[in-house]
């Protein structure tokens, strides 16, 4: 099955981009495709490369990263809510790009379910 | 006007590659950003042509409250756009009968038309969609 993942908030304040990524791994790991991760409101922070927890803890924007860089996901930010957040360019982690929210619409028409991850 | 219109219909919808899109909106208009980002979502689906349902449940309600002023607090008062949303040919808006009861409301204290159901109709609603997205 193609699954389109939405997540709502940032990292650490909420857990939901971590519940995103297990369930996006445990996704992948039964052979289904991950056909675009979206981030709209505070889920734009999951882009931000200068992110840095304690040594203790996870990554949630390198996890991001990672999981991009092996299966081939697409991790979209959302433009109009990245620029309010001061999310640019400059300081988004690897593999994520910056695009419309057309793209997020997009992902509901393409993929065969679409789960929403917030509060 | 049912979303539960067919396999007729359903095929159409194939065809031209349309998903029945559900936003359910559940949160007060100010205090957080969900309800104005849920609306610029909304308008982007319109431009994609696709079949656009919204409801109005829990706080939610009160984003379609009458005379909302916003002026004293530096909030920017979003809510002449849920007026808009007809020139976009979004008119199916739906409403919770028991969160408006909870709060007092009517469909007369809302500034748009809309239908007010029960949560048990809601739910069959959100049965017949394609996405169901909660902000």
């Amino acid at each position: 099955m193609k699954f389109g993942i939405l997540i709502n908030e940032g990292p650490y304040q909420h857990q939901a981009s971590d519940s995103a990524y297990q369930f996006a791994k445990a996704a992948l790991a039964k052979g289904h495709q991950i056909y675009r991760v979206f981030f709209y409101h505070d889920g734009v922070n999951n882009a931000n490369r200068l992110t840095e927890p304690p040594q203790d803890d996870r990554n949630v924007t390198q996890q991001w990263s990672q999981l991009a860089a092996e299966h081939g996901i697409d991790l979209v930010v959302c433009v109009a809510a990245a620029l309010r957040r001061g999310i640019k360019d400059e300081i988004l982690a690897p593999r994520f790009r910056i695009s419309g929210l057309g793209q997020l619409v997009e992902t509901g028409i393409q993929a065969d379910r679409l789960v929403v991850f917030g509060d | 006007m049912s979303a539960d219109d067919g396999a007729e219909a359903a095929n159409e919808r194939t065809e031209r590659n349309v998903k029945r899109f559900l936003f359910v909106n559940r949160k007060a208009p100010y205090g957080t950003i969900y309800a104005l980002e849920a609306l610029e979502v909304v308008l982007i689906s319109a431009a994609f042509d696709q079949d656009v349902t919204l409801v109005f449940l829990d706080d939610g309600v009160c984003q379609l409250k009458k005379g909302q002023q916003t002026k004293e607090t530096g909030m920017k008062n979003f809510s002449p756009t849920y007026r808009a949303l007809e020139g976009y040919d979004i008119e199916k808006l739906y409403v919770e009968k028991e969160s408006l009861e909870h709060r007092g409301l009517t469909a007369d204290d809302l500034l748009v038309p809309v239908k007010v159901l029960t949560t048990e109709e809601i739910g069959a609603l959100m049965d017949q969609q394609d996405i169901v997205i909660s902000f």
